[in-house]
């Protein structure tokens, strides 16, 4: 069995911890430059608000309807996303952090009533942290998707779903929480027969139109399909989904995917790491894994986040669990620029003296190839100037096909090399950060000048 | 093996659920929460009677120590010249977390 734990509306909920005015009221989180929204409180999607709805267009909803928008905070989502991790990884013996406000668990081997552990676990990150959850439960990562969209459906619309099921958990309610594996084959199918085949993970809007085209409407009517008949049909990636809504784990890490909006690459280690060099072995590995994904997808990243963590299972050791966002001076899917963001985040961050189980490196704030605006000359002796971030994407581009023809990691950055240490392209302390962020709440977990304050 | 004593793991029990947050305003004074002092909040804490609470009150965090009596709250000042919160009946309260220390920070 696999669980999928994420915080809802997550960004506007991270916020909602330190401005409680927020509470009850629409608010949308805004990308990079207040260019869109990335974030909704479920009041600013009843108001209509679409996902990555520029703000200019729902601008006129802050007079009208009291609308209120903030500039994405990072740090404060980084920090939040830490505190939530890690309470999460105890519901299960391993936990795979998919993007900053959702992990998969895995449950093998914990028994016991499910429902009633994750109530728990559930409450417990809604009191330690302030951050609403929902968990989705069953025996494949793309049901325990499916199970968790269900119970968030669950809670947030009443009416689509019956609202008791037998033998699932005391009061029956999928809302919050939802186990498919306790559920009957007739209730499982009520459920599939009610939920849009465009909400299966790994089923974009591409496909979904296919589908729909063909008839394929719900979930039901894809689990029906006979999985070779979907390959030849369709494509290998579909018949993997088909064949894991049927019940057959199929999708590993690699075939994962990518969540929206981020790129991230985590592992547990296989025996406790201590020493920083080692860390930062296995962080380069990671900024250039998702630097070569934020390639393939033709993407930039403007932000980087950079985890180390203690394993919650060994109670002998000290815990230990800090992450870093790191703003880019300007958006990048420069591998050099990434790695040296991330190394120098695991600098600041790396305390000797832990066992470290898990690490990695996620990238937020992402926009188009392209899409980044040409900016003033920043004055900074160090960065490369365009010439040189022309060539540099050459490299980079001859880096990815190298690395696809010959297996990963044929060609890859010395990392630590006096070279990079030299370059520093991306040393710039948040306030160098000159993105257009005017709404932007306090750094209030990151920044000792910056606290929230309380009436005394 | 003797290790140096560590400040951090001896005030902050619940890592995940530890914040800081500054105090304005002098309503505490007489608990030793001064303006300007930072506060150490523990929200694994469960808010017990007497303990120093962050409370939001009408959308604004408060710092006031919690007496629950008969099902009542009452956020008491630790100053005779602030007045208590009594919420009314059609007031919501929310214990947003208990305070465990108070840091002061002197000009040196």
């Amino acid at each position: 069995m696999f669980a999928l734990v994420d915080g809802n509306n997550f960004y506007v909920s991270a916020e909602r911890v330190f401005r409680p005015d927020l509470n009850g009221r629409p608010v949308v989180v805004l990308s990079n430059n207040d260019g869109c929204a990335i974030a909704r409180s479920n009041e600013a999607k009843a108001l209509g608000i679409k996902m990555g709805d520029p703000w200019f267009q729902i601008k006129h909803l802050e007079d009208e309807a009291g609308l209120v928008a903030l500039s994405a905070n990072f740090a404060l989502y980084g920090d939040m996303s830490d505190r939530m991790m890690s309470l999460v990884a105890g519901l299960g013996h391993r936990q795979e952090i998919y993007s900053i406000d959702e992990s998969f668990v895995d449950l093998t081997g914990i028994r016991g009533d499910m429902i009633r552990r994750s109530r728990l676990i559930r409450q417990r990150v809604l009191q330690w942290t302030g951050i609403p959850t929902c968990i989705g439960i069953g025996p494949t990562k793309t049901l325990a998707k499916l199970a968790n969209h269900i119970a968030k459906t669950a809670e947030r619309k009443l009416g689509i779903y019956p609202e008791q099921f037998n033998g699932h958990g005391q009061d029956g309610s999928i809302a919050q929480i939802c186990h498919l594996g306790l559920l009957s084959e007739a209730d499982r199918r009520t459920l599939f027969e009610r939920t849009e085949v465009t909400e299966v993970w790994g089923v974009g809007p591409r496909i979904g139109k296919q589908l729909k085209d063909s008839g394929i409407a719900t979930v039901q009517d894809l689990v029906r399909l006979d999985p070779v008949t979907v390959a030849r049909r369709w494509s290998v990636v579909l018949e993997r989904t088909v064949r894991e809504l049927q019940g057959t784990p199929c999708i590993d890490l690699d075939h994962e995917p990518p969540a929206k909006q981020q790129i991230a690459c985590t592992r547990s280690f296989g025996r406790p790491v201590t020493e920083q060099a080692e860390l930062a072995q296995a962080i380069t590995e990671f900024a250039s894994r998702t630097a070569e994904k934020l390639r393939r997808h033709k993407q930039q990243a403007s932000q980087i986040l950079t985890f180390v963590r203690t394993s919650p299972f060994r109670r002998q050791d000290q815990q230990y669990s800090r992450s870093m966002v790191w703003p880019l001076v300007r958006p990048t899917q420069d591998t050099a620029v990434l790695v040296n963001a991330a190394l120098e985040a695991l600098k600041a961050i790396y305390r000797p003296g832990f066992n470290y189980a898990k690490a990695g490196v996620m990238l937020m704030d992402l926009v188009q190839e392209g899409f980044a605006q040409g900016e003033l000359d920043w004055g900074e002796p160090s960065l490369p100037n365009d010439q040189n971030t022309k060539n540099r994407s050459r490299v980079m581009g001859a880096m990815d096909s190298l690395n696809t023809r010959y297996g990963r990691g044929t060609v890859k950055l010395a990392s630590g090399g006096t070279e990079h240490a030299r370059l520093n392209p991306t040393g710039m302390p948040a306030s160098r950060w000159k993105m257009r962020q005017e709404r932007r709440t306090p750094g209030y977990t990151t920044n000792w000048q910056e606290l929230a304050v309380v009436k005394g | 093996m003797v290790q140096r004593v560590d400040l951090m793991a001896e005030l902050i029990k619940h890592p995940q659920a530890s914040y800081l947050l500054r105090i304005r305003g002098e309503s505490m004074r007489d608990a030793g929460i001064f303006d300007g002092d930072v506060v150490l909040v523990d929200r694994a804490i469960t808010p017990r009677s007497g303990h120093v609470v962050i409370a939001v009150v009408e959308n604004e965090f408060v710092c006031k120590t919690l007496q629950l009596r008969a099902g009542r709250i009452k956020l008491k000042a630790a100053n005779p010249t602030y007045p208590d919160i009594v919420p009314k009946d059609s007031q919501t309260v929310e214990i947003w977390g208990v305070v465990v220390a108070a840091i002061k920070q002197f000009n040196a």
